[in-house]
């Protein structure tokens, strides 16, 4: 049996009195391809928020590769409000800062994409290799690190070669296209080493045939750099081309998960999200 | 860079050094031409310092002359020589600090090579308090963002002015009298040396590792922490090291001015340096450093005419009295900012200057 990579254990995220994600469980295994899909609202970029330490749950636990790194129980004037399960079962507060996960080995994209916009395609890959350098800032002031800054740059190179982006690399990244912006941040994500790659809408925009560039593509570095994916998507090409499983969300709520196949066929997901065609 | 860039840097960087060092060895340090090179000097390491908070990191800080304060007096109470202290604090019995660093060097150095050292180990040491005190102000103020962080570092820096002139501190600061009788350069070309030493230490810190994370936190700090760079650490980091050399920055202007006060540590020096750093383009050391000698050649020289009644030959002591030098000047920045939008430099370096130049004389080839 593969490794468990990632477990969101009871996660409630509430807010005032709105329950963004209702006690979300959800486990993705070494290697997989997992898509959280469903409806505008259902908060899906919520959980993701809660996974990558953005938000603090406000109760439940995330686990990464068998380590508590996140746990939150409802505090202050949340402890009256809480509208979720699990209460009280939870005891301990981990809210590590997104950087903090990120050098766990998590790295992300944005739905609305963030690049470093002053910057150029090369430098903006080079910027996510700084949280893994070693050195401080008075050896890199005086460049004592010569070795690891020419070995980040080579990698920076490669890693650029890879997602066909190395020959515009000295251009303004807000310059690209936007098929190539979304494949730059996803360049960026890479060069912090992640093991877990989260990819939130990774194909918001895109016709078609990008798309299924896309696909490719993701499966593409997934088998080159050993990788483990999750993403949210709504282009049912792409999330039932490429997913090993599936979770549905609804109104906060997990409704289903499973293999494509079932999904497809399931019955309150067809209902809530993915609809009946018009001819059928 | 390439080879023809770094050719090109050199030798303007040369020759400008060259320049000063003629102009010290022509002309009397009481020269006006020494007086601006002096000053622009040190506004540029200020300005420069300013910069790499503001302009490349992104944090709106204004507390620039509060840290200039603290190195001011810092090497003023340090290097006044022991025999002048009971003048300079007459009316606190000869003050709390009974030594002072450059005898102290001068012991065993020799005169000439322990006062040096002195002078420089006391400006090191404003920088360090500078620092410490930046560390302390912003782990509460570093919290804020944009325009509240500006309010509170403006506020701190005020409030260390006052404390500054308080009484009962006299025996160390002299209360609201001036520390005087310190040691200085007399000559421009030392001010040009160090300034140019830390200017250039601040570049390779902007362009290291560090200085990348601190731009990508300017550009999108969301993306930032994302990407692994610690927000806390790095904003810290960059807010230390520029109060640091605002610091040394600030014990030069004391070396400059030959008399310490805190009065002329007010806001109005935090927003010259701010308007400097806008003028020059933020996020740019070259435009930081060519806004600083422009604005002060303006201000201490070409404009001076305009407020004592000759200006270009022209005499009309009815125009030109008090205070019309800044009125000029403050048109002349008008101008400068409605026609350069970035700056004068935008966010260009010295070297990029040749870029431009190829890239025009292309055009016009191709035009042709």
């Amino acid at each position: 049996m593969s490794k468990n990579v990632l477990k969101v254990e009871n996660a409630t995220m509430q807010f005032g009195g709105v329950v963004a994600v209702d006690n979300l469980n959800l486990e993705i295994n070494e290697g997989e391809i997992v898509a959280l899909i469903g409806p505008n609202g259902a908060g899906k970029t919520t959980a993701f928020n809660v996974v990558t330490g953005v938000y603090q749950p406000t109760n439940g636990a995330v686990w990464f590769n068998g380590e508590k790194i996140i746990e939150n129980h409802p505090q202050g004037k949340m402890k009256k409000l809480y509208k979720g399960q699990h209460d009280g079962e939870y005891t301990g507060v981990l809210a590590p800062t997104p950087d903090k996960i990120t050098k766990l080995g998590m790295a992300r994209t944005f739905q609305n994409i963030r690049l470093w916009k002053s910057q150029t395609v090369f430098n903006n890959v080079l910027i996510a290799k700084h949280c893994r350098a070693t050195s401080n800032v008075f050896s890199a002031t005086f460049r004592m690190n010569r070795k690891e800054e020419a070995a980040q740059r080579a990698h920076v190179e490669e890693l650029l070669k890879i997602v066909g982006l190395y020959d515009v690399k000295d251009e303004l990244a807000t310059s690209l296209p936007y098929g190539k912006q979304r494949r730059l941040e996803i360049a960026r994500a890479l060069a912090a080493e992640p093991q877990l790659l989260l990819l939130d809408e990774p194909a918001a925009g895109m016709n078609p045939q990008e798309t299924d560039e896309l696909t490719a593509f993701i499966g593409e570095i997934r088998d080159k750099f050993k990788l483990t994916i999750f993403l949210i998507e709504h282009h049912m090409n792409l999330v039932m081309g490429i997913s090993d499983r599936i979770y549905v969300l609804d109104f906060g709520k997990l409704i289903a998960e499973g293999t494509p196949a079932e999904i497809q066929n399931n019955q309150r997901v067809i209902d809530a999200y993915l609809g009946v065609a018009d001819d059928a | 860079m390439t080879r023809k860039k770094t050719i090109f840097t050199a030798a303007v960087l040369a020759a400008l050094l060259a320049a000063c060092i003629i102009v010290d060895m022509t002309l009397p340090t009481y020269h006006i031409v020494v007086t601006v090179i002096k000053k622009a000097t040190v506004y540029s390491l200020v300005a420069v310092s300013m910069n790499l908070l503001n302009g490349f990191t992104g944090l709106f800080s204004l507390g620039q002359a509060g840290f200039m304060l603290l190195g001011a007096y810092a090497y003023g109470v340090l290097t006044i020589p022991v025999e002048k202290r009971p003048g300079v604090y007459q009316y606190f019995d000869g003050g709390a600090i009974k030594f002072s660093i450059p005898e102290i060097f001068s012991g065993f150095l020799g005169d000439t090579v322990g006062t040096v050292v002195g002078m420089l180990a006391a400006l090191l040491i404003g920088g360090l308090l500078a620092a410490l005190m930046a560390y302390l102000i912003g782990l509460p103020v570093l919290r804020l963002k944009s325009d509240y962080l500006a309010i509170a570092t403006l506020g701190f820096a005020e409030i260390l002015r006052a404390f500054f002139q308080w009484n009962a501190l006299g025996p160390i600061t002299n209360g609201s009298n001036l520390l005087k009788s310190y040691p200085a350069f007399s000559h421009a070309t030392p001010y040009v040396v160090m300034v140019g030493l830390m200017i250039a230490v601040i570049l390779l810190l902007i362009t290291s590792t560090y200085g990348r994370a601190f731009r990508a936190i300017r550009d999108d700090e969301v993306a930032a922490e994302a990407m692994g760079i610690n927000l806390a650490k790095h904003k810290r980091m960059a807010f230390i090291i520029s109060s640091f050399f605002a610091g040394i920055g600030g014990g030069m202007m004391a070396m400059y001015m030959g008399t310490i006060a805190a009065a002329p540590f007010k806001s109005t020096l935090t927003y010259e340096i701010l308007l400097i750093v806008v003028i020059g383009g933020i996020g740019s050391i070259t435009g930081s450093v060519l806004a600083s000698f422009l604005y002060i050649f303006s201000s201490e020289w070409l404009l001076r005419g305009l407020d004592s009644g000759t200006f270009f030959g022209i005499n009309a002591p009815s125009i030109f009295k008090n205070g019309f030098r800044m009125v000029v000047l403050s048109v002349i920045i008008m101008v400068i900012v409605l026609f350069f939008r970035k700056g004068i430099m935008g966010d260009k370096e010295l070297p990029d200057l040749l870029d431009k130049k190829a890239r025009m004389r292309k055009k016009e080839a191709a035009g042709k």
